[in-house]
């Protein structure tokens, strides 16, 4: 399992071909509460960088960039109903979407953990 | 994610080039970075937007205690005259001149077109002395229009040595209750000159987030004296701008600039209210014309309340749609209610869709969500009517 860090604060676990993506603990962070979640549905042809999902938090909604290209195989559900996982489990159980990576080589321009700690470091 | 460098959030608004300089602060901003405040732009300064406890906690906590805010950056000024309600009559529909000693009255400044220029806060402190707080976004207007309007026969001075604290919440009269004589009994919509622990202050018993409370004018040199005496009673939590938003929002209170302008009128803004039977009667106030015929035909698009039906909330210039797809108007101001548990929203639509009830759908990034409009406020309003 190989996981990876966009500058926009997504986050990536590759097994394969297949692909999981949420947001970092920096993000929810900085977003405060969440109250809403739109993950993408199954099907959906995502390329590197489009508009995935959508995060709410009181004050404002933002946008999640899918950090690579791929078909969407499945949305989180639970974070619909639970919106508020994002702030208590954002690498893990708040995952946004599943994907099967169709241009893999994308990701050798993502960082990795120590890249991204230093990146956030800097941010500070 | 699109997170923006000024607010943490995907907010789209251009980062300021040199932000720490070109911004005012106010008397507390010490205070607001010691407490862990989130500082961003507004109006021109640096306020709080949120402190460590977060949007959604603040604003609870303000409809279960109390919450104290710094609306510093708002404008005060007072009027004086032999009879400056007659005089500030020709600026606003309000019933000014019926205001007795003491009392506080919130009404708007109109332009010829009956537009809205901005809405105040209206104290009479003396028979030849009125008091005003408006909108720190408006101020520099508000205050030379009056110059100009009003100048030759009023002595208008701006008070911009003064901060104002608002405390707002459930036990707010309680915190209240020991720091002046009356306090608790102080009705609402009311102004007293009192003494805070030797503070001259000039408190009236109004806000901005349906619950009771008090703002508080009061010598910017002693404002963070009265401030960190306040956070020391029970139940004070320092409130930021966010939860400001959305409080007055599930209290259905308007935001100048977003709900109300220069294009809508007191009718279309839904605030007909302000307008007193004598004033509706004999007008004299800039607009009075077209103020006067909505009031008497109805207006040809109202501010309403609005429920998205789903979760997602509908922001500031979401689309209204009717069932058939057709724009019929634009959301001014929405978002989450924390204490509604859902999403809430105002906007503007034509009459015939304006009672509540009436189904509408919400262009939410190109998707039609179905929404209803619903009455005003979305939470019931707490004031203590004495």
């Amino acid at each position: 399992m190989t996981t990876r860090f966009t500058k926009d604060h997504e986050w990536i676990k590759v097994e394969g071909s297949a692909g999981t993506v949420g947001i970092t603990d920096y993000a929810q962070h900085a977003l405060g509460d969440i109250v809403f979640v739109e993950p993408p549905e199954a099907g959906r042809v995502l390329k590197q960088g489009d508009d995935a999902a959508v995060v709410e938090s009181v004050k404002a909604a933002s946008e999640v960039y899918s950090p690579v290209s791929g078909t969407v195989t499945e949305g989180n559900a639970a974070l619909a109903d639970q919106p508020a996982l994002v702030n208590e489990s954002p690498e893990d159980q708040a995952w946004f979407y599943k994907l099967t990576l169709s241009a893999p080589a994308e990701l050798d321009q993502l960082m990795d953990r120590a890249a991204y700690d230093a990146y956030v470091k800097g941010l500070e | 994610m699109g997170l923006c460098p000024k607010c943490d959030s995907d907010c789209r608004e251009e980062p300021l080039s040199d932000p720490e300089t070109t911004l005012l602060t106010t008397p507390l901003d010490a205070l607001h970075r010691e407490l862990g405040g989130k500082m961003v732009p507004f109006a021109g300064y640096a306020m709080p937007v949120q402190y460590p406890q977060g949007v959604l906690g603040e604003h609870l906590h303000t409809r279960s205690a109390a919450g104290l805010f710094d609306v510093s950056h708002m404008g005060q000024a007072t009027i004086e005259a032999d009879d400056p309600a007659a005089l500030l009559e020709e600026l606003v529909p309000g019933d000014i001149k019926g205001l007795g000693v003491g009392r506080t009255r919130y009404s708007v400044f109109t332009n010829e077109a009956g537009g809205i220029l901005d809405d105040l806060m209206i104290s009479k402190l003396a028979p030849g002395k009125l008091f005003l707080v408006v909108n720190a976004a408006c101020k520099d207007a508000d205050f030379a229009h009056l110059q100009a309007r009003l100048g030759g026969r009023a002595d208008i001075r701006v008070l911009a040595d003064r901060a104002l604290l608002a405390l707002q919440g459930p036990k707010a009269a309680e915190v209240m209750a020991g720091l002046y004589d009356g306090a608790e009994a102080q009705p609402f919509m009311t102004i007293r000159e009192a003494g805070v622990a030797g503070i001259p202050c000039l408190i009236t018993r109004s806000g901005y987030t349906g619950e009771d409370g008090y703002e508080i004018s009061v010598p910017a040199d002693k404002a963070e004296k009265l401030a960190r005496l306040l956070l020391g009673l029970g139940g004070v939590k320092p409130i930021g701008l966010g939860a400001r938003d959305s409080l007055r929002l599930e209290a259905g209170l308007c935001l100048y600039g977003s709900d109300i302008d220069t294009t809508t009128t007191p009718v279309e803004g839904a605030i007909a209210w302000i307008i007193g039977k004598r004033r509706r009667e004999q007008g004299g106030y800039p607009g009075a014309d077209t103020v006067t015929r909505q009031l008497a035909e109805g207006a040809p698009r109202l501010r309403v309340g609005i429920r998205p039906l789903g979760r997602a909330p509908a922001r500031a210039h979401t689309a209204i749609t009717d069932l058939d797809g057709t724009v019929i108007g634009e959301v001014t101001s929405g978002g989450f209610g924390p204490s509604v548990d859902g999403p809430v929203a105002m906007g503007y639509v034509p009459a015939a869709f304006a009672a509540p009830g009436t189904p509408l759908r919400l262009m939410v990034r190109g998707k039609a969500l179905e929404a209803a409009v619903a009455p005003l406020p979305f939470v019931p309003h707490h004031y203590f009517k004495g």
